[in-house]
């Protein structure tokens, strides 16, 4: 795979997440209040849940099902719950957000 | 370079305030502890049931070697620190060892007084305190017969429990005639002596200890009057001194303990003390819950932080033997200016005794079932006015209006296979087992480990009992001030109180302001902020989307499986067939897989794909639907029954009623849901009498029931008052409505904050107050100005459908 766009940084809210739909399921992609972009499978590794959905805090984001707080850079669960979920390479450039999403299982 | 930090004393209060500093700063020092027993740090309140035998030293090690070295902390076991050189800021310890300090951090302890009096230092005369005490007991009891324990208090007892189940013959002495006269009263006291009498214990009630006897080993204590008793081993449990000696020997000022400020200080600034060592506001605490929280705030200074304050505890007590209920907290003695409610079933075994001043719990004594402690100490501490309470008080928590929780609760009782926590499927043998495991001490450290208590919150009295009653007691439990996340110290009323007060209008001043420790908030505090700002300058304020849980962001209820339900608003849920088709054109066409009837008498549209909302809302609109809010902290549904338009049995037209309240009152924000329902007459068919506002019809006129729920918890109304007309009826619902608005906390409902400020200050402020409750209805209706805006026809009309739509589609 390589680098695809997938849309403005501006469409994306502070603090807040988008989807990008792919044949692969769901992908999550969230923005710090510094601007900082992360993209993770939009699936809690409790649940299931859908991350894109959570409340977004510095490096954090917390699932809407039941709250488990997942960090965004490793997208492990905060201590002491544990479980992650698959997380993708994305970047910013010129104000267009990038995404190569990962193919590892 | 970093600062040093020297820690002298190994034991609960020191190593707390040590992971409490690394938690906030882990590279902030190099540290050194010294400690004078052979061992790392252990969980010394455990040491009775070690003695019986009821749990090992391996269970109640806290921080073994392997903590210290992997935290980069330099451990120095067995060694006693005897000098501190403050002008060179060096320590040195009786071998000779030494090391030098930025900081020095004294936890020191207490030691056992010993009682002065001749044969005291006689081999078999022991006091208890730690590991070695315990070891020491453990052999006599293989080796000898008869121990006398002096001292019926707290430790003593638990010293001649433990000593009794090993085998010996054990008598206690006691100066007073109360056993544990400064925790239980004459008839508590009375009640805790003949249990233990029943296991087998011996009582010398008043007696004065004037020599232990014996030449090679001590082979009796005599008493003044002459009397003489056989003794192999004697366990001196007559109290504790804060261990200030080091600190006295350094120059420190020192009175009963070591004097430290409110920061945890001593005179010198440089060196810092906690623990039972120390003497705050004139008090020496001697029970863990305060120690923890005075390392907390030590370990905040420590970090250099310097926004928290240590302002003193108030303890309560229990007894660690298994199978002896009994707590106390406060004055339960009383005196002339208080009142006594005293209950007492000497067959049951159970006797209860609350001191009350100003209506306020002062004190509470209890025997046998003590289940509701932990409540009465709540309610002590947060200082609540019972007099709305006071005739259901003794009877417990579970008597105002519990689902059946409250029935089981004798935690001791419960097999490890009992569920706790119903919501995630925790039960008592989970609970126990990471308590001990995971070495737990607070509520938030279970509801962390094992989530026990995190959903619904129901089984949180459950489980303070099992903490209390794992571990003996002086757990940690809540303290009094609680903040409102760990973004702040701050309470939510001293949040909303400054909002308001210095009229901060956004979530950054208000961050800003109150200092926020993480500068964007919490999940948890985010959405408390944005509901306080929105409340209280309605006009003004630009509401947070990213600050709403996702269900008042989507308007809609998000599901297990990531879908949403959408659930129209169906005034005073009266309906006709061109409302019910355009539903059913909006379902089938959006292939909604399931249509459900709502507890609310509402239709919910359940499985909408995210994208879809908007779409449906733009239908729905045009049909004259507008959101109806099922997914929110705000007005819900408004349950009528049929009134008198078609009943026979209906006093007043209660549809209509209810049509008006919510044509009244939707769109508006609360702390959390708030539902209403109108009955046209006594039978109750809209079950008004667990709505957070009820109107219940009767022939002259209208009652007016507040504070219920159903849910989790049931709870039925409060009856406020009763008044004869319908514009009446609306007034007194705004004013209610807009009261709970301004004071309820952030998810607290009508339920708990009635029980909290109390019935007679709502009616003080909604009946007998007519200007002032005309002033609260005016500000309600200010506010619906702004808040009577339906969102889903604003999302639907919206250019951009911004979050409902994927950003892209890809692959």
């Amino acid at each position: 795979m390589s680098w695809i766009e997938v849309g403005e940084l501006a469409e994306i809210p502070r603090l807040g997440a988008r989807v990008v739909r792919t044949a692969g399921g769901n992908i999550a992609v969230f923005r710090t209040a510094t601007d900082a972009v992360f993209a993770l499978d939009d699936k809690c590794p409790h649940k299931g849940g859908p991350l894109s959905q959570g409340i977004v805090f510095e490096n954090r984001v917390a699932c809407p099902l039941h709250n488990w707080v997942i960090d965004l850079q490793e997208g492990c669960a905060v201590g002491p719950d544990t479980g992650c979920t698959r997380k993708h390479e994305v970047k910013v450039e010129a104000g267009k957000v990038f995404l190569l999403p990962s193919t590892a299982a | 370079m970093r600062e040093k930090l020297v820690l002298i004393g190994n034991g609960m209060a020191g190593v707390r305030t040590l992971e409490e500093l690394l938690k906030l700063a882990p590279d902030a020092y190099d540290i050194t502890v010294f400690g004078s027993e052979p061992y790392g740090n252990y969980n010394r309140i455990l040491l009775s049931p070690v003695l019986a035998g009821e749990k090992t030293i391996d269970d109640i090690m806290l921080n073994d070697d392997a903590w210290y070295s992997s935290n980069g902390i330099t451990l120095h076991k067995g060694k006693k620190v005897t000098k501190i050189d403050r002008r060179k800021r060096i320590v040195t310890t009786e071998d000779g060892t030494d090391a030098s300090y930025d900081r020095l951090l004294l936890a020191t302890g207490s030691n056992p007084f010993v009682i002065p009096v001749p044969g005291n230092n006689l081999p078999g005369v022991i006091t208890f305190r730690d590991i070695y005490d315990v070891d020491r007991m453990l052999e006599a009891s293989q080796n000898y017969k008869h121990a006398v324990v002096i001292g019926g208090g707290l430790l003593g007892l638990e010293a001649a429990n433990g000593l009794k189940l090993r085998g010996m013959n054990v008598t206690v002495v006691h100066l007073m005639d109360t056993l544990m006269e400064r925790q239980l009263d004459p008839v508590a006291g009375a009640m805790l002596k003949k249990s233990l009498e029943d296991r087998g214990l011996h009582f010398l009630m008043a007696h004065s200890t004037e020599a232990i006897v014996g030449d090679e080993h001590v082979k009796g204590v005599r008493f003044k009057g002459g009397l003489e008793i056989a003794a192999d081993l004697v366990v001196m449990a007559v109290g504790i001194r804060p261990n200030t000696d080091l600190a006295k020997s350094a120059g420190l000022h020192c009175e009963r303990g070591i004097v430290v400020n409110d920061t945890m200080q001593t005179y010198d600034p440089r060196i810092y003390s906690v623990g039972e060592c120390v003497q705050h506001r004139g008090i020496a605490y001697g029970l863990v819950a305060p120690l923890f929280e005075q390392a907390k705030v030590c370990a905040n200074h420590l970090a250099q932080l310097g926004y928290s304050r240590y302002e003193g505890s108030l303890t309560s007590t229990k007894l660690k033997v298994t199978g002896i209920d009994l707590f106390s907290a406060g004055d339960f003695i009383g005196d002339d200016s208080t009142e006594d409610i005293v209950l007492k079933d000497a067959a049951r075994g159970v006797y209860k005794k609350i001191v009350l001043k100003d209506n306020k719990i002062h004190g509470a004594v209890m025997y046998g079932d003590t289940v509701d402690g932990a409540w009465y100490f709540q309610l002590m501490r947060d200082e609540i006015d019972v007099s709305d309470l006071r005739e259901n008080l003794m009877f417990g928590q579970h008597h105002l209006g519990d689902s059946g929780h409250g029935q089981t609760n004798r935690v001791a009782a419960m097999e490890d296979s009992a569920e706790v926590c119903g919501c995630n499927g925790i039960c008592k043998g989970d609970i126990v087992k990471a308590i001990i495991g995971k070495k737990l001490f607070t509520l938030e450290e279970v509801r962390a480990h094992t989530k026990a208590s995190s959903s619904c919150g129901s089984c949180t009295g459950l489980v303070e009992q099992l903490l209390a009653h794992t571990l003996g007691g002086d757990y940690s439990q809540t303290p009094k001030k609680k903040s409102m996340c760990g973004c702040t110290e701050f309470t939510h009323d001293e949040v909303r109180e400054g909002i308001r007060v210095n009229r901060l209008k956004t979530m950054q001043t208000a961050r800003d302001f109150f200092q926020w420790k993480n500068p964007d908030g919490c999940q948890s505090c985010r959405p408390a902020l944005n509901y306080y700002l929105l409340s209280t300058w309605p006009s003004e304020y630009v509401d947070d989307a990213q600050s709403r849980f996702i269900n008042e962001r989507a308007h809609a209820n998000i599901q297990k499986d990531g879908t949403y339900s959408v659930i129209p608003r169906i005034w005073g849920g009266e309906t006709n067939p061109a409302e019910l088709r355009a539903i059913a054109d909006v379902a089938e066409k959006y292939e909604v897989p399931t249509v459900k009837i709502t507890g609310g008498q509402r239709i919910d549209l359940l499985g909408v794909k995210k994208e879809d909302l908007p779409k449906m809302w733009a239908d729905l609109s045009r049909a004259g639907f507008v959101s109806g809010h099922a997914y929110g902290k705000a007005l819900r549904t408004v349950k009528t029954c049929v009134g008198k338009t078609w009943c026979r049995f209906g006093t007043q037209d209660s549809t209509t009623l209810g049509i008006k309240l919510e044509k009244l009152t939707w769109g508006s924000w609360t702390p959390h849901k708030f539902k209403m329902a109108a009955s046209g007459c006594p039978r109750n068919c809209a079950e008004a009498t667990i709505k957070d506002f009820g109107v219940v019809c009767v022939d002259s006129g209208y009652e007016l029931h507040v504070g219920g729920n159903g849910g989790v918890k049931v709870r039925a109304t409060d009856l406020l008052c009763k008044v004869e007309t319908e514009e009446e009826v609306l007034e007194y619902c705004a004013a209610f409505m807009q009261l709970y608005r301004e004071e309820g906390r952030y998810l607290e409902r009508t339920a708990p904050y009635l029980e909290r400020v109390g019935l007679s200050y709502v009616k003080q402020k909604i009946v007998e107050d007519p200007s002032g409750r005309k002033i609260l209805a005016e500000r309600f209706y200010e506010s619906q100005k702004y808040a009577q805006v339906d969102p889903w026809k604003q999302h639907a009309e919206a250019e951009d459908q911004g979050e409902f739509v994927p950003l892209s589609k890809i692959g």
